[in-house]
């Protein structure tokens, strides 16, 4: 089946099989290595894009159910040269050890912080309880999601001042 | 010449990671992220019985499905001497199954196919003739002798039994019992579980048919050892054998063992001339690959009335599951369990275990530990606490009364370890003071008295890490001795080759430190590589903590030996004597004349544009390092709890972990570890947990079943430290991937029990699920509350 699809703001037209989950289109059709296989349950995260900027887990979601969407990977992040927030503070803060959660970790931070600007310790936890991290313990990624947070605070009042 | 000296950023720095800069990005570039022209992708049939013979295969159906290149079986596999391969503990394993099936999830052949949905679809058209028989799921069972023999085809085998192996004075330990005012004993059963890293295992084999090179891209934490393992397996020159281990997204010891996945792909690909992929997902990983525990043990110890340990006995029965595929070091059987004394300065001790084969997934590896120090910590620990409450004493207490003491070291235990340092009562203070021990007493008492279960629980761990000293370590044979590769390059920026490899330890960022430390180069103008066994020295991988005791201590050593050439240069360059020259920080200066001063960079550039005649151009050198001692990592960890007692539901109300790992390289990284281990060590108190029912039928198959902690679950950690420098190592480190596995989750269950303590509950095994203290207090008569 023919599938239209925009990823990172680029929009690609490929042909798949019906049954092609999105992760597999992701990852093998358009080759953004980025979205990550952790469990094939729904369960880690470790898929996770953001679907019109609703973080969904793309081991459960076939490619032709994202047709006429637009999808956002860890690849979208960044604008221009410029880290994203969410990729600075990660860094900053020690919130990834092996790398395998965070493209999905961030995701789902930076849905987060368009919608809650300040994020308390307990909303960014309810925010990333369908991701699971097995090197970190989650506190230094709570803390990276807070910190993006008030990162971006400043952005956006230096940018309006 | 410069005047001011930038400060280099070597041990002791929070330096940030080198290696973030691709994964924030997605630029990371694990195992299923590689692809190389006309690949095919491999899957694999696994048994749905636990225990059966095979009778046939009809393969016909499968490979008839367009797209199916070729279906692989163990007849295939035989006719190559492949159908089974050698294990890390001197057994052997099927690659894929030729008599009969052993374990559920085992392999049974595999589908090549140029699509990884045609090789999944393909297998389900497999016709395999399967025989069942009687599945034994327990080693009780096992070694009963009207049992059935699992191993059946090796030679001389007439029993379920493995091994039997002690350590330790039987008699003087059973002397101390003799003299003994009290003996406690505790029967506790440490479950399977699982490493179960976020991504799975897997490998991209690539034979060149023309050269006979193979390139094998693998998830492994110890690529020397398998290249050497699979010279030996496949007869391949071990020349021609590159493993390339890529970024790999989490291991704690799930990625140490050769899977038959990898070899049945190297096979695949040597015969098709191609490279073959193969992923596993995550049931494969959870049901076929290296699980860790499964230890039954009864622990006894010996005190006198006052509370003076005097002896410790423990037996074990270890499920090895059906094949003996340990990965440990050759001598000791049950790893290093022999550390079971702990903390406390026990004259007599005795260790006496079994192995015993089942109809269960093989491979007991040490998920995030050290070779079975996991369980001795947990033994040792429960004890502790359960003897203080026999003789009322305060378990801190009772802990403090028994400590080695800091002037005992190097303490020789009764097991034969060489301790090497530890001031055990001084984390322990600090841990009760930053936790308010006193004062949670005192509200314990209160919250008792209001009908609430509340409780406080410690562990005062010592683990022993950096396997080792080449006279008692070795892995198949191969001295667990570890290398570093040093090259500074003209301009004065250099790169590092070490034969350990990070899995999220960050190694290309705190090794680089090390050198810093040694030579003064700042750690980002030094480029680690690591993972590539064409490319770096050999050494034994990275796994049991060692990484630090033994590659961070070649890399020292390997810094050293660059600088002594660079001393020689710089007495050259400066027209002086070797001997008048000292070292500080990157600046090589004449002793008394501190303005007569070379850089590293002004000397690395000589190394190839100006040195005297004699000398070797360049400045280079590698080091393998021997450690003449082990490292052992102490710390305590205390929790405070509350209990439900309508629910059984627990909550870590505070969680305070003093840690004392020696020399901190980095301590971002060192607490960034030690919140990891915390982690997981929560998640097997708490939730992890691999089971089987009668028919031997895998329970934890998926994260639906096999839990993990989310962030809503894990506690928030408190963390704290001391310092006390192995005396032996190079820089004074000892290692801390680990300690917080091995540790907590003794403290964990301290602390529930110490909640059920009104009701005289003194076990609950793990997991410590909710069903379970409610099912305890339930038997207890209730809540215990008014």
């Amino acid at each position: 089946m023919q599938v239209t699809i925009t990823v990172n703001e680029t929009e690609h037209t490929v042909d798949v099989e019906p049954r092609m989950l999105l992760v597999h289109l992701i990852r093998e059709e358009l080759a953004l290595t980025g979205t990550h296989i952790g469990c094939d349950t729904t369960s880690c995260g470790a898929c996770t894009v953001l679907l019109d900027g609703t973080p969904v887990k793309s081991c459960t979601l076939f490619g032709v159910q994202a047709d006429g969407r637009s999808i956002t990977t860890v690849e979208g992040l960044m604008d221009g040269g410029a880290l994203h927030p969410i990729q600075a503070a990660f860094k900053e803060h020690h919130a990834l050890q092996c790398g395998y959660c965070t493209p999905g970790m961030m995701l789902v931070g930076s849905a987060l912080l368009a919608e809650h600007p300040d994020p308390s310790d307990d909303d960014v936890r309810r925010a990333i309880s369908g991701n699971i991290c097995r090197c970190t313990g989650y506190m230094n990624i709570v803390a990276a999601i807070q910190a993006a947070a008030k990162a971006s605070a400043g952005e956006t009042a230096g940018a309006s001042a | 010449m410069a005047t001011e000296i930038e400060e280099i950023r070597g041990v002791g720095h929070s330096v940030r990671r080198v290696e973030d800069d691709r994964f924030i990005r997605g630029r990371g570039n694990y195992i299923d992220d590689i692809r190389l022209p006309g690949m095919l992708y491999m899957a694999i049939l696994r048994s749905p019985w636990a225990h059966a013979t095979l009778n046939g295969i009809d393969t016909s159906a499968a490979a008839a499905v367009p797209g199916v290149i070729a279906v692989v079986t163990g007849e295939l596999m035989a006719q190559h001497n492949l159908a089974w391969m050698p294990t890390l503990s001197g057994d052997t394993q099927a690659v894929l199954v030729t008599d009969k099936v052993r374990y559920q999830g085992q392999e049974v052949a595999a589908v090549i196919a140029t699509d990884p949905y045609i090789a999944k679809d393909a297998l389900q058209l497999i016709d395999v003739d399967y025989e069942p028989l009687d599945p034994i799921v327990t080693p009780q069972r096992a070694l009963e002798t009207d049992a059935p023999l699992i191993r059946d085809e090796k030679e001389g085998q007439t029993d379920n039994h493995i091994y039997h192996w002690e350590n330790g004075d039987k008699d003087a330990t059973d002397a101390a019992f003799a003299e003994a005012d009290t003996v406690v004993s505790l029967d506790t059963f440490y479950p399977r579980c699982h490493p179960a890293p976020l991504e799975t295992c897997g490998c991209v084999a690539d034979v060149d048919s023309a050269t006979g090179q193979a390139t094998i891209y693998m998830t492994s934490q110890a690529p020397h050892l398998i290249r050497t393992v699979f010279a030996l397996v496949a007869g391949l020159p071990e020349e021609k054998i590159r493993v390339i281990s890529p970024d790999i997204g989490g291991g704690f010891g799930n990625k140490v063992p050769v899977y038959p996945g990898y070899v049945v792909a190297t096979a695949a690909s040597l015969l098709l001339g191609k490279p073959v992929k193969w992923i596993e997902d995550r049931s494969e990983n959870l049901i076929s690959t290296g699980f860790a525990r499964d230890f039954h043990m009864h622990g006894e110890m010996a005190l006198k009335s006052d509370g003076t340990m005097l002896g410790l006995r423990a037996s074990l029965l270890a499920d090895e599951g059906a094949f003996h595929a340990d990965a440990q070091p050759s001598k000791f059987k049950v790893g290093l369990f022999h550390i079971v004394s702990g903390s406390y300065d026990l004259p007599a001790v005795h260790v006496s275990a079994d192995g015993a084969y089942t109809n269960k997934a093989p491979g007991g590896v040490a998920y995030r530990c050290s070779f079975r120090v996991t369980e001795a910590s947990y033994l040792i620990e429960r004890l502790v606490q359960n003897a203080a409450y026999e003789l009322d004493i305060d378990p801190a207490e009772l802990r403090r009364q028994n400590f080695i003491q800091p002037d005992q070291f190097p303490y020789k235990s009764a097991t034969g370890f060489e301790y090497d340092s530890g001031d055990y009562e001084t984390a322990m203070n600090i841990a009760l003071d930053k936790i308010g021990y006193a004062d949670l007493r005192a509200e314990q008492q209160q919250a008792r008295a209001d009908g609430k279960l509340c409780g406080v629980g410690m562990a005062s761990f010592t683990e022993v890490v950096g396997a080792g000293p080449h006279k008692d370590y070795d892995i198949i044979g191969v001295k667990m001795n570890d290398g570093s590769e040093l090259r500074i390059h003209p301009t004065g920026k250099a790169i590092l080759k070490i034969s350990s490899i990070t899995q999220g330890q960050g190694h290309e960022t705190t090794f680089a430190q090390i050198v810093a430390s040694e030579l003064g180069i700042q750690p980002e103008d030094i480029k680690v590589m690591h993972g590539d066994t064409d490319n770096t020295p050999y050494g034994l991988g990275t796994y049991a903590s060692r990484s630090t005791p033994t590659v961070g201590a070649a890399t020292a050593m390997v810094s050293r030996r660059v600088r002594e050439k660079a001393v020689k240069l710089a007495a050259h360059l400066l027209e002086v004597a070797e001997e008048d020259i000292e070292y500080e920080a990157g600046r090589f200066s004449v002793k008394g004349a501190p303005d007569r001063v070379k850089t590293i960079q002004e000397i690395a550039f000589a190394a190839y544009t100006d040195f005297p005649d004699g000398m070797e151009a360049g400045l280079e050198a590698v080091f393998y390092y021997d450690p003449p001692n082990l490292t052992f990592p102490f710390g305590t960890y205390a929790v405070a709890v509350e209990v439900d007692p309508e629910t059984g539901v627990w909550e870590v109300k505070r969680m305070v972990a003093v840690d004392d790992c020696g020399v901190r390289i980095n301590p971002m990284i060192v607490e960034g570890q030690i919140h990891g281990g915390l982690t997981e060590g929560y998640g097997i108190a708490a939730m992890e947990l691999i089971t089987f029912d009668e028919a031997g039928n895998c329970i934890g198959t998926n994260f639906m079943d096999y839990l993990l902690p989310t962030a809503m679950e894990t506690p928030k950690f408190e963390l704290f430290e001391t310092v006390t420098p192995s005396p032996h190592h190079p820089i004074g480190a000892k290692g801390v991937g680990e300690s917080a596995t091995v540790g907590s989750p003794a403290a964990y269950v301290n602390a529930v029990i110490d909640a059920l303590r009104p009701l005289g509950v003194t076990n609950i095994d793990m997991p410590l699920t909710s069903a379970k203290v409610w099912e305890a207090i339930q038997a207890a008569g209730g809540s215990g509350g008014s």
